[in-house]
């Protein structure tokens, strides 16, 4: 279910899926990434390795890294993403590629 | 592979000016950029969305597809979703896109990387839910994403454009906290006459000011003691205001006091840097034409110094003319002759600079925050670990590394680099200037070996 988001979508696009998680959202194709998962109610898009503080996007334009998330095993910046058809998103840490014992 | 005359980093105001003006005049150009499309952040995205949202975010932003227009018609070569993480002497710039990284060469280099949010290091500002306003700001601009219960927290005409910006949209700010004085205005009238040369900027002031009152935004000016409250997610704003303690609820915090120049790139390039106490910040060393020390680089736009977008622009097309006398494709005379107007400009342009520096000056308790604030996000440092490496012995911020790791996290000190300068010269009583900065070396954004192995590198003979 969509959790209930503090911000406000002024249009709507055409939506794919997108996996945050384990969790399917569907999000604008071709919007920002941190901000299509802001705007569809992700609060925490990662927790510090120093602290486990949760964090999510603060500067929204490549430069504080405290949006970063995990795809295909690489953590990147989701501000500096777009939504595609079918992404698989997870909070870093936590994917499926950390597990080397494979 | 191709030899540039020019390699433009940053496809912002002055970017996109400089690159069409660079190949007005013949030049071979490649402009790199980190975004999907250009503008920069000031005009993010803006031909995608100028229809959409125009009348919300206003004229001054939709005057962006003037420039992106040009930018296209340029016969530049426009590198898009390029991410610079190194720039070698001579110059060779080595970048990521599309997974894999690359190399291109160039006689000359503009770097236009525009400005970062100053850091504004309060308590509880690494909270989900707490981002800088510039942020808020790409939210509307870029994805039509409005926060619906916002506080904005600093000063600066920044603040105001936002909260304008969310009035029109439909969707007010909950309240503006502001940090500037009455006595912060009062000092500023001793610059009103820079101000008065400016003053087209004044009545966009008074402008967005007024759409604000009308809307009844509640303004708190003058706030002291400003804390951002919540356990997983920021709940609330609390502050002082002449006295009275203050607690408003809200989901979002947009933080912003004031924009200082983003100066990664020329650091890594030793580019000489000194402090400017009027912005508070450190500015590189240039000559009229955005010239650095280093033969070949210049500098342009608000990473030359603040002065907004029109300056940026004016400054792009100066520099861009005096690299295309540098190669030849212009003399001196025709160079002297087609600056001098945007040379004029530029100055007015930037008459409103003082005046606004003191009006909207820096929140000071975020400038050296108390000692259980974080200052370095990545690593979760505080201001009480510098001080406390300060009273250690520890004189420079590069040293602070040593200590505690400050700097050495993925934003590799864009967020707090200013303020652990600051602390360390108010605990050691040195000036900035004497305090330094961090070393920036490449690369200047995380590269994956992944992304270094599929490295298409130039033919050796080129490189060489």
């Amino acid at each position: 279910m969509k959790p209930a988001s503090p911000f406000l979508e002024l249009e709507g696009n055409p939506k794919v899926p997108v996996t945050f998680d384990g969790d399917v959202f569907e999000l604008p194709l071709g919007a920002n990434l941190a901000a299509a998962l802001l705007a569809a109610g992700v609060q925490v898009f990662r927790h510090t390795p120093v602290s486990g503080a949760p964090r999510a996007p603060f500067c929204m334009m490549g430069a504080c890294f405290d949006c970063l998330v995990e795809i295909d095993g690489v953590v990147r910046q989701a501000c500096m993403l777009e939504v595609t058809q079918g992404l698989c998103v997870s909070r870093p840490g936590t994917g499926e590629a950390t597990d080397a014992t494979e | 592979m191709q030899q540039n005359d020019l390699i433009v980093i940053g496809a912002g105001p002055a970017g996109m000016a400089a690159a069409t003006e660079a190949t007005s005049h013949g030049l071979t150009v490649t402009l790199l950029d980190e975004q999907p499309r250009a503008g920069g952040q000031i005009y993010r995205d803006v031909d995608r969305v100028a229809d959409k949202r125009g009348d919300i975010l206003g004229k001054d932003f939709t005057y962006g597809r003037t420039l992106t227009g040009g930018l296209r018609a340029s016969g530049t070569t426009h590198l898009t979703g390029a991410m610079v993480w190194s720039i070698e002497d001579g110059f060779r710039v080595s970048f990521t896109k599309d997974g894999r990284a690359a190399q291109i060469t160039g006689s000359h280099i503009l770097l236009a990387t525009g400005a970062l949010e100053r850091p504004m290091p309060v308590p509880g500002w690494t909270l989900p839910g707490v981002m800088t306003a510039g942020a808020g700001q790409i939210l509307l601009k870029q994805s039509g994403v409005l926060a619906r219960r916002a506080v904005l927290v600093g000063s600066g005409p920044l603040l105001y454009l936002i909260a304008a910006q969310m009035v029109r949209a439909g969707t007010p700010p909950m309240a503006l906290v502001e940090t500037q004085t009455r006595g912060d205005m009062a000092r500023a009238m001793r610059d009103i006459g820079g101000a008065m040369r400016g003053w087209p900027y004044l009545v966009k002031g008074v402008r967005m000011l007024a759409t604000i009152i009308r809307a009844r935004v509640p303004r708190y000016v003058g706030a002291t003691d400003i804390a951002i409250e919540g356990r997983a997610q920021a709940e609330a704003v609390t502050f002082n205001v002449a006295g009275r303690a203050k607690r408003i609820a809200c989901d979002t915090v947009l933080l912003h006091h004031g924009v200082v120049p983003n100066t990664q790139a020329a650091r890594s390039l030793d580019v000489p840097h000194r402090w400017d106490d009027g912005q508070q910040c450190f500015v590189p060393e240039l000559d009229t034409w955005g010239g650095t020390g280093v033969d070949g680089l210049f500098i342009a736009g608000d990473g030359a110094g603040i002065g907004g977008a029109k300056v940026a622009e004016m400054a792009g097309r100066i520099a861009a003319i005096r690299i295309a006398e540098a190669v030849g494709r212009l003399t001196v005379q025709q160079r002297d002759a087609r600056a001098a107007p945007l040379l004029r400009s530029r100055a007015s342009d930037n008459a409103i600079r003082p005046f606004l520096d003191k009006a909207y000056p820096a929140y000071q308790p975020a400038l050296t925050p108390e000692d259980a604030t974080i200052v370095c996000r990545c690593e979760e440092v505080t201001a009480g670990d510098i001080r406390r490496y300060a009273g250690l012995g520890c004189l420079g911020p590069n040293q602070t590394k040593a200590f505690g790791r400050p700097g050495m996290g993925p934003c590799q000190g864009r967020y707090c680099g200013l303020t652990v300068t600051a602390l360390l010269a108010e605990a050691n009583a040195q000036t900035p200037e004497q305090t330094g900065y961090y070393r920036i070396r490449p690369p200047l954004k995380p590269v994956t070996l992944g992304e270094l192995a599929m490295m298409d590198t130039p033919e050796p003979d080129a490189a060489e």
